[in-house]
């Protein structure tokens, strides 16, 4: 039989995909929609908290933080309850990370402040000696893509069903309302803030992208 | 239906990837070195404001090694191998002249446009799937190209039989053409902006949570079977015996290896995900079918060193068998070292560490770097028709690059135990011994290391670039091609 498929070509491709891809039709289908379903009260994130989902992913943060706390004493000692797929259902990409080479963070909302975001980001080895992590100044200086993280939202709700502007849950809007929204919320975080030209720039309705990575991650919990 | 007279053989496109090969290993080993020094040395990764922090960078060296440097070296042996194996010439075919000109072009393009938006911090996130969706879409056309230039070339054949080589080449192909398309399924967000000034670039991944990691790891472990495994086992089976003058000792393993390795490693992608949300039974099947992929690829690496079964001696005059089958020897090495970091409670401890890094680099830079090295070095007197510039610089650079592997897997997977015990380590009263900066800092001599590994690797490989430079504008004209024996004949 292998001598005659390797004469022919052709026939030798299909055989071949279809040897390929059996165990992606196995593993895949069958589950696909049953796991990823949202946890009862689950929340989509608001458009500033997408802002700074985007910017995590600008940065590549997830190239050495994970979000995922596998179930283990050591790691729910260390990180909390571990993680469950519905906590996942409206993440866009997924954010599991491979490689810790710095602490997990996917409840860093539960033991980190603003105010230590934002010592944390300026320079990391002054809030913890011995930090490998870079430091990243140009955080609060650019601005927020807000326009974008808008568009993320209206996506997830146009295209997945997400249910935003539903009762109880974040309220998107137009973009002038999703806009005006995000930057209410954006104050709330620059008052708890000490760095004055950030204030400055969100009192002058512009958002640097410091406040919107932090509003990100104050809210995973 | 195979004729005595020789071909003559085009190898312009040959030359245009290998310079490709080249130029992105350069840029990506250069950018591997740096992030590895950042991570001994933090200072270091703000010395170039937001472009140049370790993460900024570590997708753009990710991405140049994988599908820049490796890519470019598949492509160069495929129109090389294609062409001799299949006895014909692009010469024939104005059509697939051109298909495979193309595809050079856009590919380099391409390249050359991920570094640029890598950079600026366009990225999905996804590993190995970076590149925003308008880039995609660039990638799925040379893809097809290829596969263009792959079936018109076979078609064309003059060999009834189709190589092993070919085989290989086919299914990374296929493999890659569906993990790559339904892995990138993605929705550019600017169409739902309304009014919003939203970003032309920006895209959302079709699958959301654990169905998304649950595709990306199908793709991303596939990624590696199918352009650092497949193509590379493709380049064995034709460079080795070709240099070596011997023939491959077992057909029969060939098949066996062959169809054994193409069912088998899509299932092994579950072991990136043991321990998280997606479903039980799949992580058991991916550590189980994990352990199941030591026979195939075992199969090929045992078929490659017996081909050298009594010709052993080769391996004291020839710096060229040198690298290849020490390839073979680091492929048997990653092929048992991934097995083993995917039984459940190994990777308990090897999940999130170094020790992968350490993995991933011995395969990559013993098996996939030399490989590919060593078919430019067998191609070079013939492509350029010179003779090799310098043997003596080809046996340093084999045993500078051989040193910087053994001091970067070796302080990687030191490292990687060392955190993964510490972090789960206990004190007598039930608490957590180590903070985790704790098991940061006790990096910090392997991090070194391995920065220092990198570079000798990195060192080796502008000897490469310097000698086939040399080979190829300087070098001794031949009159005819350097005689070996055909796997064909």
């Amino acid at each position: 039989m292998f001598h005659w498929l390797e004469q022919r070509p052709f026939f030798f491709a299909v055989m071949l995909f279809l040897t390929v891809a059996f165990a992606g039709f196995i593993e895949i289908v069958p589950d696909f929609s049953k796991a990823s379903q949202p946890l009862v009260g689950k929340k989509p994130s608001t458009v500033l908290q997408l802002a700074g989902r985007q910017v995590y992913i600008k940065d590549s943060c997830n190239a050495c933080h994970s979000q995922l706390i596998r179930p283990f004493k050591a790691e729910t000692d260390r990180y909390g309850m571990y993680s469950l797929s519905g906590e996942y259902a409206y993440d866009r990409p997924f954010l599991w990370g491979s490689k810790r080479t710095g602490p997990d963070l996917h409840r860093v909302g539960n033991y980190r402040t603003t105010e230590w975001h934002e010592n944390h980001m300026m320079n990391p080895p002054a809030v913890v000696p011995g930090s490998i992590m870079p430091k990243y100044p140009h955080m609060f200086t650019n601005l927020a893509d807000l326009a974008t993280a808008y568009a993320n939202a209206s996506t997830q709700k146009a295209v997945f069903g997400v249910p935003y502007d539903q009762k109880g849950m974040p309220k998107l809007g137009t973009w002038k309302e999703a806009k005006a929204q995000a930057l209410e919320d954006a104050k709330k975080i620059a008052s708890e803030m000490k760095n004055q030209s950030v204030k400055d720039m969100v009192a002058a309705g512009k958002v640097p992208e410091i406040v919107a990575l932090i509003a990100y991650l104050n809210s995973l919990k | 239906m195979q004729s005595n007279a020789q071909l003559e053989y085009d190898y312009s496109v040959v030359k245009l990837f290998t310079f490709a090969t080249i130029l992105f290993g350069i840029i990506g080993m250069t950018i591997g070195v740096i992030i590895a020094f950042q991570l001994a040395f933090p200072e270091l990764s703000n010395l170039a404001g937001e472009y140049g922090t370790f993460s900024r960078l570590r997708p753009l060296h990710t991405n140049g090694v994988a599908f820049g440097f490796t890519l470019s070296g598949i492509f160069a042996t495929w129109y090389y191998v294609g062409q001799r194996t299949l006895k014909m010439s692009l010469k024939e075919s104005k059509f697939l002249m051109t298909v495979a000109k193309l595809h050079f072009w856009l590919y380099f393009i391409t390249i050359l446009l991920a570094v640029v938006t890598l950079i600026l911090g366009y990225t999905t996130s996804k590993e190995y799937a970076e590149l925003e969706w308008p880039l995609d879409l660039l990638v799925v056309v040379w893809w097809v190209l290829w596969g263009v230039s792959m079936f018109g070339m076979i078609g064309l054949r003059r060999e009834r039989a189709i190589y092993v080589s070919i085989w290989y080449y086919m299914s990374s192909f296929l493999a890659v053409a569906m993990l790559y398309l339904f892995n990138n399924m993605e929705v550019p967000t600017f169409f739902w902006s309304g009014d919003a000034p939203s970003s032309l670039m920006h895209s959302i991944s079709m699958y959301s949570g654990t169905n998304d990691a649950l595709v990306q790891w199908w793709y991303g472990h596939n990624a590696v079977a199918f352009v650092f495994t497949t193509p590379i086992i493709a380049i064995i089976y034709y460079f080795l015996p070709k240099e070596s003058g011997q023939p491959i000792f077992s057909y029969k393993l060939s098949v066996l290896a062959f169809w054994g390795l193409m069912f088998v490693y899509l299932w092994a992608g579950g072991h990136h995900l043991l321990y998280s949300t997606v479903p039980d039974w799949m992580q058991t099947m991916g550590s189980a079918m994990s352990v199941v992929l030591i026979l195939p690829s075992w199969g090929s690496a045992i078929n490659m060193l017996l081909t050298m079964k009594g010709e052993w001696q080769q391996l004291q005059t020839s710096p060229l068998i040198k690298f290849m089958i020490l390839a073979s020897t680091f492929y048997m090495l990653s092929t048992i070292e991934g097995p083993i970091q995917a039984i459940k409670s190994v990777n308990a401890i090897a999940h999130f560490t170094d020790w992968i890094p350490g993995h991933v680099h011995d395969g990559t830079l013993g098996w996939v770097g030399f490989m590919i090295i060593a078919s430019l070095y067998h191609m070079a007197p013939r492509i350029y028709k010179r003779e090799l510039y310098s043997k003596k610089l080809m046996d340093t650079q084999f045993w500078l690059q051989t040193t910087g592997i053994v001091l970067y897997f070796t302080s990687m997977w030191i490292a990687g135990i060392t955190q993964g015990m510490m972090w789960r380590a206990y004190d007598d009263y039930g608490s957590l011994l180590y903070s985790f900066i704790d098991t940061v800092e006790v990096l910090h001599p392997y991090y070194t290391l391995r920065g220092i590994g990198g570079l000798f690797y990195l060192i080796g490989f502008f000897m490469f670039a310097f000698n086939m430079y040399k080979t190829a504008t300087s070098g001794r004209v031949l009159d005819k091609e350097p005689a070996n024996a055909s796997p064909m004949a």
